[in-house]
């Protein structure tokens, strides 16, 4: 690739009927830059994750993907409650999900878990009443 | 296995995706949890599932399944239906519980070449 590739977009909190549009079409994005199956595998769910958890639990937010040639980089940027304890938020199973969510088939407690196992380099930052950050790097070429 | 020889020996309604049924099933997920259907399902699976809910059409989409099984009767909400039909899912149905479901596909997928037990991608 001879130039690196940007989008942003953004997902609105609580819309569920929606719930995994940006990440179907990030996918969409990635396949056609042909990038390797299991940076694919990784980076789908790295997003899909990230997109359930403003729909869960933020009023908005932004994820913005950033391609070049050696690695795929997702901000994800929410406006929302934030997260008090980032640590316990980290541990697989742990979840604030309401009854509503857990319904669903969301919030069993792995996003965060499941994003960082997928992710080369994972930073989270948050402040509570006003929102969370992560930082996500997939490596092109990383087995 | 084809999706189509699956459907027929287990007798499963096709609700959408009827122009799939020549894919390739290389293995199946059973669960209800997204998340861990998402993290640990592989690309090419039938998966087992009782969420009927259009949610379910973007998991099966981003892990690339070759079809999602609504098992115990479960029917789908209809814009699962328009969902799927957009993202090319097929989406299967049978009243027989997940477990006898899992057991018969495992059964019929275990004497076949493309057949992955594990959960490698």
């Amino acid at each position: 690739m001879n130039r690196a590739y940007e989008k942003t977009f953004s997902v609105e909190g609580d819309n569920f009927d929606n719930a995994g549009t940006a990440s179907i079409e990030i996918k969409k994005i990635l396949k056609d830059l042909r990038i390797d199956e299991d940076v694919l595998r990784k980076t789908a769910i790295a997003v899909y994750e990230s997109e359930l958890n403003i729909i869960s639990y933020a009023r908005s937010g932004n994820i913005t993907l950033y391609v070049d040639d050696d690695t795929i980089n997702i901000d994800v940027e929410d406006e929302g409650p934030g997260i008090e304890d980032i640590d316990l938020a980290m541990q697989p199973g742990y979840s604030t999900a309401t009854e509503h969510i857990r319904q669903m088939g969301f919030g069993a407690g792995m996003g965060l878990y499941n994003i960082k196992s997928c992710s080369d380099l994972f930073e989270i930052s948050s402040t509570p009443n006003v929102g969370t950050h992560l930082k996500i790097i997939i490596k092109r070429n990383g087995r | 296995m084809k999706l189509r020889h699956l459907v027929e020996r287990l007798d499963l309604g096709v609700l959408c995706g009827e122009d799939k049924l020549e894919s390739e099933v290389n293995g199946g997920y059973v669960g209800d949890l997204l998340s861990d259907v998402m993290a640990n399902s592989s690309k090419g699976n039938i998966w087992i599932t009782r969420q009927s809910h259009q949610n379910i059409i973007a998991v099966a989409s981003l892990r690339e399944h070759a079809a999602i099984i609504l098992a115990l009767g479960k029917k789908p909400d209809d814009d699962t239906i328009e969902k799927a039909t957009r993202e090319g899912i097929p989406v299967l149905a049978t009243d027989r519980p997940g477990f006898e479901i899992a057991g018969q596909v495992y059964a019929l997928l275990s004497n076949d070449r493309s057949f992955r037990a594990g959960t490698e991608s």
